[in-house]
């Protein structure tokens, strides 16, 4: 708790914005979010989290849970900062220079922004899918083997072989590709890339999967195969996943958190914010009415 | 343009009475572009016929074919078949021998000395060479072809003019009656000439090549490789992916962009002052001109190394350290291998530059009169641009063809290492 830091937060839009939603209900410093960001079985919990790119404050005050064995969505307009706030659960934020990060996630009553913390093992414990598939410009097998390999995971090749074929039959994968493996992952199709890089990061075993925007790249088969397989993961592994599409966090979601110009504007139950948001900024975001 | 008829007229008519102009204006610049292309083809072309042209003649030698009798009597008295008494004996004699039987009208004292020097004075080493690689050769008698001497090589060739007045040429009437026969008995040939390639320096032209220069070529860029490589490697991926981005990583960058300008005479001068003076490291050594074109290729490899860093794109670096990869391992394993082919294509336009640089070398004395071929890059030797500014300086004819051969065999190395290095480009490029 260490890291906890009381930012003073200049109201942005005081500079004459009128903000999207037609001036009603402005966002200020003191943003207080709706709904409970606390559940029950929590596997991360965030407090206060800010974000800072340089002089821009790109997350203010932010805190949520994120559910065990739950998928959690965030969604909101572009730049709305729902994205660099699923990038601080696994500190890839770090990559970023001028990047600062303030407040507490903790996993494992442990703040991953802690100094002391290795990011390594973090990263092997939040793993994350990203918007574009990236897959290693290596075999099949080698992208999922790279992982289990190089955290020293397999003793012997039959294990890493096991590993692998569990890891792309998870994500779907292992009947479209058993016959390829020693084909590069970069000749595959956009939807089989991506779940290869998903079947990459669950072939380290991580607890939480972090996906950001992964169907924004896929057509609407790849994404149906690709939400199918977010559902199946939910029974083993606890996922945060940022979406612009609503209708894909209504469909793979229990929990939704809307994000509005660096703010946690609401959290809730899916159904609920789909069928009852209670703040204007919400309720005009799915109606369509901007975003 | 408010004038009120303007505004009659409609957009289109406008665009249409603008397209002339337009497409004039486009077929202008096209052709401007394709002269200039045409012009530097031209010079280039230029370039290439006129040292082709004046070259080529230097890769075959004249040769004059005599009945050579190795006699006992004068290579090895004793029979004791003992290299040291044959490396004493006067080989000279038996080259004279044939000479004297083939012309034996020739008698005045100056006419024989004249009748001599038709065959180059490294005619005797060449039988001496003979007999070593094979002894059972004393005592027999065999055609060989010996090297003429290299106005005999120019008469042969046809760079002399036989009609200009005889006091103008540096071959008589007499030598040019005396070759006229021989040719007419089949005794004169143009072989291909390996001791071009084989030889080192000489100031006798028949008799240099280009192997030392070769040799020190080799050896100083071996140096520079092996220096500059790692090196600029190393800086590059430190500076691209651990260095913080701070007013000191600019400050370096600036530095490092700057040091690419700098004229590569400084870099030989610097080489003088501490490799030479400060260090103690031997004169015209390739060990020495290596360092001083490490410091002057490394901003070239290290800028090209960054490039090539920069084009990996972030995308393969997040899943690498999204899979939980140290930063070590990420770029090892993954930005390192993605960005080798553009590094090592750096690299070989870095040793390209390297290969033909000259003004550096002349500050640390490479540029002197070697005529042994480095055994090691401790040996003082020359190099190949070196040695064509050596030859181009040299004021016998059969110079003149050796330096553009000289040149043509740099020639050919520069463009198979840029081919190979476009070649690789090609190969490995990467699309995302």
């Amino acid at each position: 708790m260490t890291n906890v830091q009381t930012i003073a937060v200049d109201s942005e839009l005081t500079d004459g914005k009128v903000g999207p939603h037609g001036g009603s209900q402005p966002i200020d410093g003191d943003f207080k979010t709706v709904g409970d960001v606390r559940v029950a079985k929590p596997r991360m919990s965030c407090t206060d989290v800010n974000v800072f790119y340089g002089d821009k404050h790109a997350i203010k005050d932010v805190s949520l849970d994120v559910g065990k064995n739950q998928v959690v969505a965030m969604i909101g307009p572009s730049g709305c900062g729902k994205s660099t706030f699923l990038r601080c659960l696994n500190r890839m934020n770090d990559t970023i220079d001028g990047c600062r990060v303030t407040g507490t996630i903790i996993l494992d009553n442990q703040d991953i922004h802690d100094r002391k913390l290795d990011v390594v093992p973090l990263r092997a414990q939040v793993g994350m899918v990203f918007q574009k598939p990236n897959p290693f410009p290596k075999s099949i097998y080698d992208n999922i083997a790279y992982g289990p390999r190089i955290h020293g995971l397999v003793a012997s090749r039959t294990e890493l072989d096991e590993v692998v074929e569990s890891s792309l039959s998870k994500a779907g994968l292992w009947d479209e590709v058993k016959d390829r493996l020693e084909q590069p992952g970069t000749g595959l199709s956009g939807g089989q890339q991506q779940r290869l890089c998903i079947a990459r990061t669950i072939a380290v075993e991580p607890e939480v999967i972090l996906m950001d925007e992964p169907c924004s790249a896929l057509d609407p088969i790849a994404t149906a195969k690709v939400e199918e397989l977010i559902d199946e993961l939910r029974e083993n592994y606890t996922i945060a996943i940022v979406t612009h599409s609503m209708q894909q966090a209504a469909r793979v979601s229990q929990r939704t958190a809307y994000f509005h110009l660096g703010n946690l504007v609401e959290v809730g139950e899916t159904t609920q914010i789909f069928t009852n948001p209670s703040h204007k900024l919400t309720e005009d975001y799915i109606t369509g009415r901007f975003g | 343009m408010n004038k009120p008829e303007n505004k009659r007229v409609s957009a289109i008519e406008k665009v249409n009475a603008s397209l002339a102009r337009r497409y004039a204006k486009e077929r202008r610049f096209r052709r401007v572009g394709f002269g200039a292309v045409v012009l530097g083809l031209f010079f280039v072309l230029a370039l290439f016929v006129d040292i082709a042209s004046k070259g080529y003649t230097a890769f075959a030698q004249t040769h004059i074919e005599l009945e050579i009798f190795f006699d006992p009597a004068v290579i090895d008295p004793d029979g004791t078949a003992d290299d040291d008494v044959i490396a004493r004996a006067d080989f000279r004699q038996i080259v004279r021998q044939p000479l004297r039987e083939k012309f034996p009208e020739v008698t005045g004292r100056k006419d024989k000395r004249a009748l001599y020097s038709i065959l180059s004075s490294g005619a005797p080493y060449q039988l001496l060479e003979m007999v070593r690689a094979d002894p059972e050769l004393i005592g027999a008698r065999q055609t060989v072809a010996l090297i003429a001497d290299d106005d005999i090589d120019m008469l042969v060739k046809g760079h002399i003019d036989r009609d200009s007045d005889a006091a103008d040429r540096r071959v008589n009437d007499t030598t040019i009656a005396w070759i006229d026969r021989l040719e007419s008995e089949g005794a004169v040939s143009l072989k291909f000439n390996t001791g071009f390639f084989t030889n080192g320096d000489s100031r006798e032209p028949e008799l240099a090549g280009i192997g030392g220069a070769a040799a020190g070529s080799f050896y100083t860029l071996l140096v520079t490789l092996s220096l500059s490589f790692p090196i600029g490697v190393a800086a590059a991926v430190y500076l691209e992916e651990f260095a913080p981005k701070n007013r000191w990583t600019d400050l370096i960058e600036v530095n490092i962009n700057n040091l690419a300008a700098v004229p590569s005479i400084v870099f030989g001068l610097l080489g003088l002052a501490m490799f030479i003076n400060l260090f103690g490291l031997p004169r015209s050594a390739p060990l020495v001109g290596g360092l001083v074109l490490t410091l002057m290729t490394l901003p070239t490899i290290i800028i090209a190394a960054r490039a090539s860093l920069k084009s990996v794109p972030p995308s393969i670096r997040e899943a690498a350290l999204g899979v939980g990869a140290s930063k070590m391992q990420t770029v090892f394993q993954h930005v390192i291998p993605l960005a080798m082919p553009g590094m090592l294509t750096g690299t070989i336009i870095g040793m390209a530059q390297a290969l033909g640089e000259t003004a550096p070398l002349l500050m640390i004395g490479m540029v002197a009169f070697i005529v042994d071929i480095p055994g090691s890059p401790m040996d003082p030797s020359t190099v190949l641009p070196v040695q064509v500014y050596l030859w181009a300086d040299s004021p016998e004819r059969a110079f003149v063809e050796r330096t553009s051969a000289a040149i043509m065999v740099l020639l050919a190395f520069l463009i198979a290492m840029n081919t190979f290095a476009v070649i690789m480009r090609r190969r490995f490029e990467r699309r995302w």
